[in-house]
Order: structure tokens, then sequence, then C-alpha cells
């Protein structure tokens, strides 16, 4: 088994809702490497944020629940940890940047301030210490003028420019991994790209793990190593970049893959659509989550969910069928 | 996607600025240029797509197409009508002719009526029919858009954002409209889903030789549906063209560097290209820069850019392109 430095296992969490228990995480499993960058991509609902949130002890309690799953980080598991040593974990070793860079900064206190404050907290800097470093790390993130811009507001800054603030604010501990929760969604494709070229520059100065949660395959493709899909909860895919995308196995990746219409595509041709919704689980699924939209379903399907099985070289997918050739894997 | 020629919609050196108030008299300051002068035809039965990052005026140019903002200069040829010379009841007229779709599904439609109610509005306002015909119509919608006519008593909160999108595009078909408006009416879905409202927004163009303005920030979604592509920065058109001519051979540095920051779901086409990262972000509308708008983030601006604004020049046929030096690019 490879040395990970994060290994989460038969991670569940739930939400009581007034409707009934939804089972958001349906057992989880991942290990993550030193220095690699790990893409989780799904849609609305499918359970990413929740995943990571579990492990960083950040679900709210109630509704939600971390109901079974060991999360080690190093050789300690996340999930026993009391609030006191996660929080010290969280922010130190692993730290995480969000999507909305409009609401993630404290709009009433300067950016300086709340970029020094886990550096004395987390390092225990003294004040001039950590202004010194809040500006190398704004310079980091190249933003100009940052001894100046320290005592500037969030609402000083545009958008890009706050989630370059939000990394270097995740990055300011040095931490082991950053955990970064579709960072890039609000901004413009412009902007996105600034981002993603700093976030790959600091990957490699720094070397720190990476998980890049998105509902975007084509952000994965171009920054991910290994990618895992999932759908209802679950990992339904897990690969290597090149592999998910040169030959995806599970319906539900083909299906993503062929709804999405690409600047360079050649001529025009009709999108190929799931049709149908992702799921909301209100009980554990007893059958593969994604068998009402899928066009290769079959008996087993409703009857037995499909555990990841080994199907390639490190690529494994949680469906019976072998799309190749339509029979069933065993 | 039609072989007509003829022009449906023609606007012209159209101007939306929004006034500044400041101060207790509320003296006007200043103001947002939002659309500074930009002129295109949209033919009968294309598609014209419209793309820019947000703020550049995209959303403001379709709602002053339909006089929900009454432009600051310039006109709106439709047919042979100047709508912006149109007043009250004429004005009212015309709308029949000309709907919307609107970005967010969970505001545009009104949660204390029933989708039989949303869907029959339009008809109800324009005294288009009686009830009972209002009734089968309002069936006969929403089988068109793939809803269960059953559907007519339920509530806007019961639906999916996808199902909600549908009611939109339910509404805006009521009045048999020639032309739509589509703003932004897939970027809030989810990924699965957007390429089924996609597909159902080119099948009924098909079926009733609609014309569409689609407006979007998804630039390979735009590629998808358009015949033709406008590209906007900062309340002007930079360049205009066919669909392929856009993607295949920009002659805008803008283009150029907003088609290169998308990403490509294939990380081994995504390794390749040549990509183009734009520094800084947009400008301020309320103060854009002298001559070229794009020139403060330009990698190819030189004296002329500051002093001149650049004609919109027709550089190859039905290609136009507002930049000192797009020979460069030819």
């Amino acid at each position: 088994m490879p040395d990970f430095i994060l290994d989460v296992q038969g991670l569940e969490t739930t939400f009581k809702t007034p409707d009934g228990t939804v089972h958001a995480v349906n057992g989880v499993s991942f290990g993550l490497k030193e220095g690699e960058t790990l893409g989780v991509v799904g849609e609305s609902g499918c359970g990413k944020s929740v995943t990571m949130l579990s492990v960083l002890g950040l679900i709210p309690s109630p509704p939600g629940k971390v109901v079974a799953g060991k999360a080690f980080f190093t050789d300690r598991d996340l999930l026993k940890m009391s609030n006191e040593e996660i929080r010290h974990v969280r922010g130190g070793q692993i730290s995480m940047v969000f999507q909305d860079p409009m609401t993630s900064l404290n709009p009433v206190l300067t950016i300086g301030r709340q970029l020094e404050e886990p550096l004395m907290i987390h390092i225990g800097m003294t004040k001039k210490q950590a202004n010194e470093r809040a500006a190398e790390l704004l310079t980091m993130v190249g933003i100009p003028n940052a001894k100046d811009r320290l005592n500037d507001y969030p609402h000083q800054y545009s958008g890009g420019m706050r989630q370059r603030v939000m990394i270097a604010m995740a990055l300011s501990c040095s931490p082991q991994i950053l955990i970064a929760d579709e960072p890039t969604t609000a901004l413009d494709v412009t902007i996105q790209a600034q981002i993603m070229d700093l976030v790959k520059r600091l990957r490699d100065e720094l070397g720190m793990a990476i998980i890049w949660i998105t509902h975007d395959l084509g952000v994965v493709a171009g920054l991910a190593e290994r990618v895992m899909v999932m759908y209802g909860g679950y990992i339904i895919e897990q690969a290597q970049v090149k592999d998910l995308y040169a030959d995806p196995q599970h319906p539900y990746t083909i299906g993503l893959l062929g709804s999405l219409p690409r600047v360079d595509e050649k001529g025009r041709h009709q999108l190929a659509s799931i049709e149908g919704l992702p799921p909301v689980l209100y009980s554990k699924p007893t059958a593969c989550p994604f068998a009402p939209r899928c066009k290769w379903s079959m008996e087993k399907c409703w009857t037995e969910n499909p555990p990841l099985m080994e199907t390639g070289a490190d690529h494994r997918t949680a469906c019976w069928v072998d799309t190749k050739t339509g029979r069933v894997r065993s | 996607m039609s072989n007509n020629n003829e022009v449906l919609l023609s606007v012209k050196d159209l101007v939306m600025h929004f006034p500044i108030y400041r101060g207790v008299i509320q003296k006007q300051v200043g103001a947002i240029r939002a659309v500074d002068g930009i002129s295109f035809d949209i033919k009968a039965g294309e598609t014209l797509g419209l793309v820019g990052e947000s703020g550049c005026g995209k959303s403001t140019t379709g709602r002053t197409i339909l006089q929900l903002y009454k432009p600051t200069a310039g006109t709106v040829y439709f047919h042979d009508t100047d709508l912006v010379a149109l007043k009250g009841e004429e004005m009212r007229w015309m709308r029949r002719e000309m709907q919307m779709i609107f970005q967010d599904p969970y505001a545009s439609l009104n949660p204390r009526m029933t989708v039989g109610q949303i869907v029959g509005e339009p008809m109800l306002v324009h005294n288009a029919a009686t009830a009972k015909e209002t009734a089968e119509r309002v069936s006969h919608l929403l089988e068109l858009v793939k809803l269960n006519p059953a559907f007519s008593t339920r509530y806007p909160h019961e639906f999916s954002g996808g199902q909600r999108q549908r009611i939109g595009i339910a509404r805006a078909l009521a009045l048999q409209p020639s032309f739509i408006i589509c703003d932004e009416p897939i970027s809030a879905l989810d990924v699965s889903i957007q390429a089924q409202v996609v597909n159902l927004l080119e099948e009924l163009q098909d079926q009733f030789h609609l014309t569409y303005l689609f407006i979007a920030h998804d630039l390979s979604m735009v590629r998808h549906i358009s015949d033709r592509v406008a590209v906007m920065y900062l309340g002007v058109i930079v360049e205009l063209a066919t669909r392929d001519e856009i993607y295949v051979s920009p002659l805008h540095p803008y283009s150029q560097a907003l088609l290169s920051a998308v990403p490509i779901p294939d990380p081994v086409a995504d390794a390749t290209r040549k990509r183009v990262i734009l520094e800084g972000d947009v400008p301020s509308p309320a103060n854009p820069p002298s001559g070229c708008r794009f020139r403060t983030r330009c990698p190819i601006a030189d004296t002329i850019c500051a002093e001149e604004r650049p004609a919109f020049r027709e550089l190859r046929p039905g290609h136009f392109v507002a930049c000192h030096f797009a020979e460069r690019f030819l």
C-alpha cells in the first residue's frame, strides 16, 4: 500500500431534514499521496464537498453527522480528534479555500489583519513578523504593492484578487494539504485561468498536496494527476487523469463527458444528455444510484449496488456493466 | 441554420448609460457606460451568441433590445419598426413577438403562482385567448418542453432547476414569438441538465423557426449553439463573425485570450495548446480606458490604442473586428 498522507476509509455522513435523513456520503474511501493533486468531480448534491467538510470536522452538527469512517492524517484519525486538536490541524497542516471569495472574507477587517491572524495563532509569530510575512504572501500570489494593500478592506479588492487573498491565507502556514472547494466557479474565465496558473506555480514551488473539488471536468483535466468522480454520495470512478478522459468506464462519466460541448470541437453535433435528475437519497441505496438514468442498466443494477472494482491499471469503477462489451462484470 | 438571409433585428449604435447620483441633492456625477455604441444584425432563424465576462454589458444589451431599459441612444429595428420610437400600447403589442428566458430559474418564476398560471399569464395579459383555449395551450406548451401537462396545478418550488427552466421556456413560447433572448439560460444548472435544456432549445428552434440571441459566458456552449458569435468587452463588441471563424481564427487579442482561457475536458489537448493569460482585471465601466477599451490588458497594445478608439472593421467577409492591429492575425 502506498504511503498516503490522507487516508479516508468508509466515510459516511448523514443530514437530518424535515423530510427524513439524507444520506449524503455513503462509504467513501480514498487516499491522497504526498504532493499529489487529486480532482474530485461531481454535480451539486453528489457529496463532494460534504466528504471534505466531514474529514475536517466542519459539518454543522446537528443536522449533519459523520456516522462512520476513519480519516487518517499521517497516523492520526481526524474524526476522533477533539475540537481543539482538529482546529490546530485546520489552517495549519490542512487548509481550505472556498468557492465564494465574496463571502469568505470578513468585510470589517483589513486584508492584513485577516492574513496575520492565522500566522500568529498557528505559528506563534509576533505582530511585526506576521505583518512582514503577510506582505510576502500577497506578493507571492501576485498582488502588486502588497505592503500598501494590506491596509485595504475586502471590498476594495476585485473577485479574482479576493480569491488570491484566500489562497494566500490558506498557504500562510505552509500546509501539507490544500483543499480547494470550487475556488474558481464564481470567477470569469480569464480570471479563472490566472488563478489556476497561480495554483500550479505554487504547487510546484511549495510541494503541497491538493484536493480540487469542482463540477467542471475541463478544470480538472488541466490540473489534476488523479481524478475521482462522485455520484449520489459514492465514488463511482477513480483513475489517472489521462485514463479517465481517454477511457471513461462508468456510464455516468461517459454521459458527463458526452454532454460537454468543447471550444475546440469541430462541426455541430447533438449533445448526449443524461435524462432525469441526480438522486436525493433518503435511505442507503440497495441498488446502483445511477440505475434510473442509465441506458446500460439491467437487472443486477436494480438489486445490488456495485462496489468500486479494479477495471484497469490504477482505474476503478463502480459498475456492473462493462460498457465496451455490454456484458456483466464478474 | 437558415438559408433565408432576411434580417430580423438590426441594432445600430446602441448606447445604454446608467447615471450615477451622489450627494444630498443627488446630482449626477457620472455614468456606468454599460453599453457604449454597439451595432449588429440578427438574421431570421439564426442564433447569435453574445459572449463576454461579467459586467461587460451583455445582459444589458439584451434588456435594452427589448426596451426593458430605455436606451440612451441608438436604434433597434425589428423588421421595419424602430422599437426605440415605440410607445405604450404599440410597444406592448410588439412584445408578443419577442420574449426572454432568464438566467435564474429560482428567481424568475412567481412562487405563489401555479405552473399553469405562469405559463398562461402572457396569454391573459395580451388577451390572446379565452380561459378554455389558454388551458389547452398550457397543456400543449408543457408537452412541448417535455413536462407532464398534469404538473400545471403545481407550484415552482416542487420542481428542480432544469424543470423550472423548462417552465420558463414554455412561458416564453406562449405567445408564439419569433425572437427569443436567452439570457444565460443554463448557467445556473448542473452539467448533465445543461445538455437537456440546450437540446430542447435547439429542437424548438427547428420546429418553430425561432431566432435566438443567446447570451452566455460559457464559450463552449455558445460554440455549440450559435451560428454567429459576438464577443463583448466593457460595453463594446470587439469581434463579430461566424462561429467557425471566431473559434478557429479569432482576430481580436481579447477573443484569443478568452478562448485560450477556457478549460478543455481533455488532458492531452489541454497540455498542448497555446495559452494567453491576461494580466489584471476588467476596468470599471464608470471610467473606461481612453481609446481601445481593452488596451490596459492587451498584450499587443501600442500608443495609438490609448489615443484612438478602433473602428469596427470588416476584415474578412462577415468578420468584424475592433482592433488597430488585427491584420497581424490574418
